[in-house]
Parts: C-alpha cells; sequence; structure tokens
C-alpha cells in the first residue's frame, strides 16, 4: 500500500503544500461529511440496539438458567406427603443446587396481591410451590419430568426456559442484527468513500499527470486525497454519533418496567462505545482512500 | 541562480550518455512505430529531433523519461534501465529531467508562480519558493507581469515559457522539449530557443523536438547540435544538409 504505516503520523499532522495541489471539491466535500454523519448517526442506534439487547438477553438468560418451579397439586391430604416426595426426586436430580418448598407465610405473601392477607391456605387446596435454584449447567427438565410422573403424581414442573427460551433467542438474534447493521454500516461507509474518492481521483486525472511530471510520488499525491477523505469521514461521524448519543439520551426510559422498547440506550461504559465510530470511520476512509489512490495511480505513468 | 550549478559533467562519466536508448523498438499495439533505435545523449549535447507529424518525436521523448517502457531494447536514464525503477523511483528520476510537453498542462487553479514552482513544492523544497530564484526564473522567460495570474489566462506562447521555466527550476540535468515553439510566432521561438541554449551553455543536455527546420538553422548559429531525424522508423544522425 502506497500509505505506510509510519507516515500516518505526518499525513494527520497535514501538510499545507501538499494539500493545495489538489484543487478544492466543494460539493462532493459535502456530500462525503453529510453521509458518514449519517452513517455515525444509524450505527450509533444499531450499537444501542445491540448493546440493550445483550443485556437483556444476559438477564433472561441468567433468570433462566437457574430458576425453575414444580406445583404440587394435591389433595390437602395429599399435599405435604407429595411435597416431600418431590423434594426427595430432586435431591437426587444431577444439577440441581438447591430445592425449597416454600412455607405458607411465602405463598400468603405471593398470593395476598389477588385474595388478600387473610387467606386460610391450610383449609384450601393451594398448590405447594417448590423453588429449584439450579447448578450452572443446569439440569434436563424431561429426565425430571419423567420421573415426577411415577413417583408425584400432583407435581407439574414449570420450566421457565418454556415460554422464556424464544424471548431469549430472539434478544440474542437481536444483538447479532445490531452488530451485524453497525458493520454494514460501516462497509457503507467503505463504499461510500470508495465511490468519492474514485470520483476525486477522476475529476483530478489531469492534476495528478501534472504532479507525476514534475517528480511527484505517488505517496505524496496519495496523501492529498486520503488526508482529505480521513478527515471529512472523521468530521462527519463526529457529528453523527453527537446527535445521536443526544437522541439516545433523550429517550424516554421506562422506570423500573420491563419493557424492551424503553430500555434501548446506553448503561455505563457502554456510552463510550459509539465514540469509537469517528476513529474508526476515520481508519475505513484512510484505508479505502490509499486503496482507490493506489488503482488510480497506476494507470498514470 | 540555481541554473548556474552545473552537475551533470561532474554526475556522469563521458563515455555514459544521459539518456541511452539500444535497439529500442515501440509499438502502440499495431506496427512498430519505431524500430531499433540506437542513440546516446552526451552529457552537455544539444540535440534537434525532427520527423514528419506522426513519425513518433513525442513517442520518442515519452521513452527518454520513461512515460513509455520499450516494447524492445533498453532505455537508460542516468544509467539505470528504466523498466526496472520503481514508481517512486521514476520519480526521483524526473526531478532531474525537466519536460516540456507538447500540451502543456499545469494545475489551473494554482498560479503561473505555483506552477513554475510546482516541483519544488512536490520534492519538499518548498521553502526555496520564496527565495529569488523563482523572481529570476520568471525574470527570465519574461514572466513577471503573469506570476499572479492563473494558467488558462495566459497565451500560447506564454504557456510554453512557463513550461519551460517549471521544466528548468529543479536545476535538471536533461530538458526535454517537444515542440516547445509549436503555437508561437518566429520572435518568439527564437527567444524560446536563446533560453535553451543558454541551459545547455550552463552544461544541461538538452533534446528539443521540432519539425521547424529554420529554427534547427538557427541554432546551428550558435551551438553545436546534432540533428536527429525519425525516417521509416528508425532514427538517424542527420547530415548538414538541412
Ligand atoms: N496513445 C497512443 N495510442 C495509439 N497510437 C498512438 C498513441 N500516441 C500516439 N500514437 C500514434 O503514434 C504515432 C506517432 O505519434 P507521436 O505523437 O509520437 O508523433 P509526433 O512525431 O510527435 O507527431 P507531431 O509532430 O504531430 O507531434 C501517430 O501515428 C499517433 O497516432
Ligand atoms: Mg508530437
Amino acid at each position: 500500500m502506497i500509505i505506510g504505516i509510519r507516515s500516518i503520523p505526518a499525513l494527520l499532522k497535514g501538510d499545507r503544500q501538499a494539500d493545495r495541489v489538489v484543487p478544492p471539491s466543494g460539493f462532493t466535500a459535502q456530500l462525503t461529511l453529510f453521509t458518514s454523519a449519517a452513517m455515525a448517526f444509524l450505527a450509533v442506534f444499531a450499537l444501542a440496539l445491540s448493546l440493550a439487547s445483550g443485556r437483556l438477553a444476559a438477564r433472561w438468560g441468567e433468570e433462566l438458567a437457574q430458576t425453575a418451579t414444580i406445583r404440587i397439586v394435591a389433595p390437602l391430604d395429599q399435599r405435604a406427603m407429595q411435597t416431600a416426595a418431590a423434594l426427595r426426586v430432586l435431591e437426587t436430580t444431577p444439577g440441581v443446587a438447591e430445592a425449597r418448598a416454600l412455607t405458607d407465610a411465602e405463598q400468603q405473601a405471593l398470593l395476598a396481591p389477588w385474595f388478600g392477607q387473610d387467606l386460610p391456605l391450610d383449609t384450601l387446596p393451594v398448590p405447594r410451590l417448590i423453588e429449584i435454584t439450579s447448578e450452572t449447567e443446569g439440569f434436563a427438565p424431561i429426565g425430571l419430568r419423567l420421573r415426577l410422573t411415577a413417583e408425584v403424581p400432583g407435581a407439574i414442573l414449570d420450566d421457565h426456559g418454556r415460554w422464556r427460551a424464544p424471548l431469549l433467542a430472539a434478544a440474542q438474534r437481536l444483538r447479532l442484527l445490531g452488530w451485524g447493521a453497525a458493520v454494514l454500516i460501516l462497509a457503507a461507509v467503505a463504499a461510500m468513500v470508495t465511490l468519492a474518492a474514485n470520483a476525486a481521483l477522476a475529476a483530478n486525472a489531469q492534476v495528478i499527470r501534472v504532479l507525476r511530471l514534475v517528480g511527484a510520488t505517488d505517496s505524496y499525491i496519495a496523501q492529498a486525497f486520503v488526508r482529505r477523505f480521513t478527515w471529512r469521514a472523521f468530521a462527519g461521524s463526529v457529528a453523527g454519533v453527537v446527535i445521536g448519543l443526544l437522541a439516545v439520551w433523550l429517550m424516554p426510559t421506562g422506570g423500573d418496567g420491563p419493557g424492551f422498547l424503553t430500555g434501548i440506550g446506553f448503561e455505563g461504559a457502554g456510552w463510550l462505545v459509539p465514540l469509537l465510530l469517528p476513529f474508526i470511520s476515520g481508519a475505513i476512509a484512510l484505508v479505502a482512500t490509499a486503496y482507490a489512490a493506489g488503482r488510480a495511480l497506476r494507470t498514470i505513468s | 541562480m540555481m541554473l548556474r550549478h552545473n552537475r551533470s559533467n561532474k554526475s556522469n562519466r563521458t563515455d555514459t550518455g544521459v539518456i541511452e536508448l539500444e535497439n529500442v523498438a515501440y509499438s502502440y499495439g499495431g506496427g512498430e512505430l519505431l524500430s531499433d533505435i540506437t542513440v546516446k545523449l552526451a552529457p552537455g549535447s544539444f540535440h534537434f529531433l525532427t520527423g514528419p507529424s506522426g513519425a513518433g518525436k513525442t513517442t520518442f521523448l515519452k521513452l527518454c523519461y520513461g512515460a513509455l517502457l520499450p516494447t524492445a531494447g533498453h532505455v537508460r536514464v542516468f544509467g539505470a534501465d528504466v523498466r526496472t525503477l520503481e514508481r517512486d523511483q521514476v520519480a526521483l528520476m524526473r526531478r532531474k529531467v525537466g519536460v516540456v510537453h507538447q500540451d502543456v498542462q499545469f494545475l489551473d487553479h494554482l498560479s503561473v508562480a505555483d506552477n513554475v514552482a510546482l516541483p519544488l513544492t512536490v520534492s519538499g523544497r518548498h521553502d526555496e519558493v520564496a527565495g529569488p530564484d523563482l523572481g529570476e526564473l520568471m525574470t527570465w522567460v519574461g514572466l513577471t507581469d503573469r506570476a499572479t495570474g492563473l494558467p488558462p489566462e495566459l497565451s500560447g506562447g506564454e504557456r510554453q515559457r512557463a513550461a519551460l521555466a517549471r521544466a528548468v527550476i529543479m536545476s535538471p540535468d536533461v530538458v526535454l522539449a517537444d515542440e516547445p515553439t509549436g503555437n508561437v510566432d518566429w520572435d518568439m521561438s527564437q527567444r524560446l530557443l536563446q533560453l535553451l541554449i543558454e541551459l545547455n551553455r550552463m552544461g544541461k543536455t538538452v533534446l528539443l523536438a521540432t519539425h521547424d527546420l529554420s529554427l534547427i538553422r538557427a541554432a546551428k548559429a550558435q551551438v553545436q547540435a546534432r540533428v536527429l531525424r525519425i525516417s521509416n522508423r528508425r532514427v538517424q544522425l542527420a547530415g548538414a544538409d538541412l
């Protein structure tokens, strides 16, 4: 490549003379600025989406991996016996870290919102709940269910995974899509800069011929172009990121509700991730322009 | 001023030419335009290159500064085969070879003075532009009044003088000029010729392509010039009979 790693500091510092030999290009320059700003703005949202769904996936995954419930639905006289039997089964189930029947007081608290404080639990056939905390690997729900049907007819295993698994998969897919969108946006920046650089190089073919004739090296000529496009992509991107972050910051938050939409945004160090975008765009523009210039220059002796 | 320095005679042994062509042939794709050409430009020599329009004068000059690579044979500039030169080496070589194109081109957004100084700028010697040399050179080619103008505003003769000034500002060892008197009147062509003769007296090797035989005759009175004539795809050293 005609722009070596070592020439990058000099490249960024700039050479007023080298910049002057390529004519200024008002309108296309503004288009490049605008496009990279728009791309950065979109990338901020893609990042917010994937970071938020990543957080959601992690939380759901944790809960899902760690808890399950067994309901013992049995006539009052058999409830205690079946609960004990279920706990015995759980003791010998691999992957179960802890199993505990909820006390009357705890069940009362759970039901209080619906039936009030004075529910006579000991006289009503309310199912007994057993809370299972699994080890990190988790247990096999199908095996446990089979054993329970054989030994504890009234036990129903409520594996939260049954309803959370698709949600978790969706959250994970959403995170992947978010990252994919961010990568696509950066690829579009590369394509846009390549097109703009090619147009600029073609428009300046005579300038390049004259420069080569009077003894300019390829890297001297390329730098004038590379510096411009790197700077435009960077500056546009800064503007886009600032506006994007502001928009995310101003988005209404949903208090403590579990809503997904209200959770879109950045948390903690996540706010720093979009700040990388201008540097990535700048680097992409540098490589894309250097590549385009290298190809254009090879056609001119 | 920089034109006073004379490096060509020091840096080149007399037995090797500044530019040497050895059994060179060139073809743009069809039949051969130039065949089996062996020419050596000795340091400090003055050559005319002549021949009918379309004979290949411009092509010959382009071979001399590496704009074209020969399809057969070898072209050596300052002893190096142009075929083996990297692009950066070609750029460095061109700083020592001043070229005036037949269709002179400039950077139209820069002033005439900036264009004349362009070889200094691109070779990282821009601080010398502010020195007295540029002004002296502009006076020498009679363009002081036009220094701040833009190239598109120049007349044909002014363009060619500006191109000549640009070609010599680096004090090159060789000056290759392609029809530098192409679109100027007799007086102006005499002035341009004087500039080239003066350069040659300072030790520069000069190769001037022209189909203007009266220009060659005028020059012969003042400088020991050899005439290379392209005919039938070959280059011959013409006799005294012009
Ligand atoms: N790039 C090219 N591709 C194909 N043919 C070319 C090219 N350049 C020149 N030619 C042909 O090669 C021949 C020699 O061209 P050249 O420019 O060297 O002639 P010349 O002697 O300089 O002519 P003139 O006196 O008119 O300037 C011409 O017939 C021209 O058409
Ligand atoms: Mg010609």
